[in-house]
């Protein structure tokens, strides 16, 4: 039996998306099968971050009716074999899945995959209630930000009472995972701090991912940065993210700056 | 005591809880407002200016079909002040509020009888939440004090009828002796509130000093004006 991830915000635009495919793609490169689901019917990313955009052909609204089998609608990854997607309709809208339909292929997906993890929509309605009504585990992705931070808090509120795992009066899994961390703004007092953010949303924390231009090139070029960048910062980030996933005990650091001599001049003139 | 401000006087909001008729309605409508008909008949006026509400769980009706049956009643000089058992998302507009959280009392004459919480001797009673108050949560107590050994978010809110008592940082809203206690009071081990209000007094972020935030500190009533101290 597989773990079912939610991969949620509240807050659009904080790095979902990409959360969900430099995951999944970590976790399949370390050997797992891994499916990753979008849930933002009507709004569909993760098949272009995925590059598989134009091998869509079935998508999670034609299973769930039960159109089609499973099997036609996952789109197997071109780089890592034990990769797949189960892409999300753009042309319908989240009014389109039910329930019942969305219960019957996560517990398909759960029989195949290792890992099954599901892209949430932003917001607080009826698409991301369903992509987290079905986890044993939820990633909340958070900007050192106050406005991201307190729509988190609302998330994390209501993975505690709206998810199957809460109505059966247990706790569901919750990690945090800070996104677009810029340790320059950091420390001049322009973000959230790392302490802040944990002390306000008190769950424990997965990873920092860095901002970086590498993660803006991956989602250009349509491959995972933990595929197309190995080395870069945030994929490290989110490999040793997804090693604490399946239960490794990981160092957190917390990425700082490295500037080169010059750019340490400029700054400095800059400021 | 350092960083003592008064309120200005403010408008207050309060809760009061009140004796009601409940009517429940039953199907077929028009055998029950037959019925009802013939009681009326039998005491006529009996409903003239008492408070009465309709619960409508027991039938399942349209928002015209609601709207239908508060005329009927008004014709029959009964006035609906609540709903019950309706979906507020339904009703149009112009219908008598949904209310919740009702409770049963004797069915005895209404109107005679003081308020049921004055009547009873005080009740110890308290609430303890062991996890974060999440933003848009809210946690309603109207029995007693409140407990957070966490902390309370923007966005979340507690009401208390009794005292409130934030281990954490407060950094939504607390109400704290909301029916009607002004000796309850707010304790937190950081303030950081969008709102504080004790029976009905309320002070906003905006009207806090800024020399409190972040500290711990209290907030009470004295002479009809929400004050608050830093503990430390």
């Amino acid at each position: 039996m597989g773990k079912v991830l939610v991969v949620t915000s509240g807050k659009g635009g904080v790095g979902k998306t990409t959360s969900t495919a430099a995951l999944g793609a970590a976790l399949a490169q370390g050997g797992q099968s891994t499916v990753v689901v979008d849930f933002d019917v009507g709004l569909r990313n993760l098949d272009l971050v995925m590059g598989a955009e134009r091998r869509v052909v079935y998508d999670l609204i034609n299973v769930t009716q039960g159109v089609i089998k499973l099997p036609q609608a996952l789109i197997r990854d071109k780089r890592l074999e034990n990769l797949f997607l189960l892409p999300a309709s753009q042309t319908r809208d989240k009014d389109a899945l039910t329930e019942d339909g969305v219960a019957r292929v996560i517990a398909e997906l759960r029989e195949k995959f290792a890992w099954v993890i599901c892209d949430s929509p932003a917001g607080i309605e009826r698409g991301a209630t369903l992509a987290m009504r079905n986890a044993d585990a939820a990633i909340i992705v958070t900007n050192p930000e106050v406005s991201s931070v307190r729509d988190s808090d609302r998330i994390i509120g209501l993975l505690d009472s709206k998810t199957v795992k809460a109505e059966q009066g247990e706790r569901i899994e919750k990690h945090l995972l800070i996104a677009r961390y810029d340790a320059a703004r950091a420390a001049r007092g322009e973000m959230l701090s790392i302490e802040d953010v944990l002390e306000i949303l008190s769950i424990p924390l997965l990873g920092i991912v860095p901002e970086s231009q590498e993660v803006l090139r991956a989602s250009n070029i349509g491959s995972p940065v933990t595929i197309s960048s190995t080395a870069s910062a945030p994929a490290r980030a989110y490999q040793a993210a997804a090693r604490r996933l399946c239960g490794e005990d990981i160092e957190m650091t917390i990425p700082s700056e490295r500037k080169s001599l010059l750019g340490r001049l400029l700054g400095r003139r800059a400021a | 005591m350092s960083g003592v401000a008064r309120a200005q006087r403010a408008m207050r909001f309060r809760g009061r809880s009140y004796m009601a008729f409940v009517l429940t309605p039953e199907p077929p409508l028009a055998d029950w407002l037959r019925e009802l008909d013939e009681r009326i008949g039998n005491s006529a006026g009996y409903f003239v200016g008492r408070p009465v509400v309709v619960d409508l769980s027991a039938v399942a009706l349209s928002g015209a079909g609601i709207a239908h049956l508060v005329s009927e009643l008004s014709s029959r000089d009964i006035r609906v002040m609540g709903l019950e058992g309706a979906d507020p998302a339904t009703l149009p507009p112009g219908l008598p509020p949904v209310l919740t959280g009702g409770r049963a009392a004797s069915p005895t004459e209404p109107a005679r009888q003081p308020a049921p919480a004055k009547a009873e001797a005080p009740r110890v009673a308290s609430l303890l939440l062991d996890s974060p108050v999440r933003s848009g949560q809210s946690v309603i107590f109207p029995d007693g004090d409140v407990t957070v050994l966490g902390s309370i978010a923007s966005g979340a809110e507690v009401l208390a009828g009794g005292s409130i008592h934030v281990y954490g940082a407060l950094r939504g809203r607390a109400l704290a002796g909301t029916h009607g206690n002004p000796s309850a009071r707010i304790f937190c081990s950081r303030i950081e509130a969008e709102l504080l209000a004790i029976d009905g007094y309320y002070r906003t972020a905006d009207e806090l000093d800024a020399s409190l935030l972040g500290r711990r500190a209290q907030a009470w009533l004295a002479d009809n004006a929400l004050m608050i101290a830093a503990l430390d």
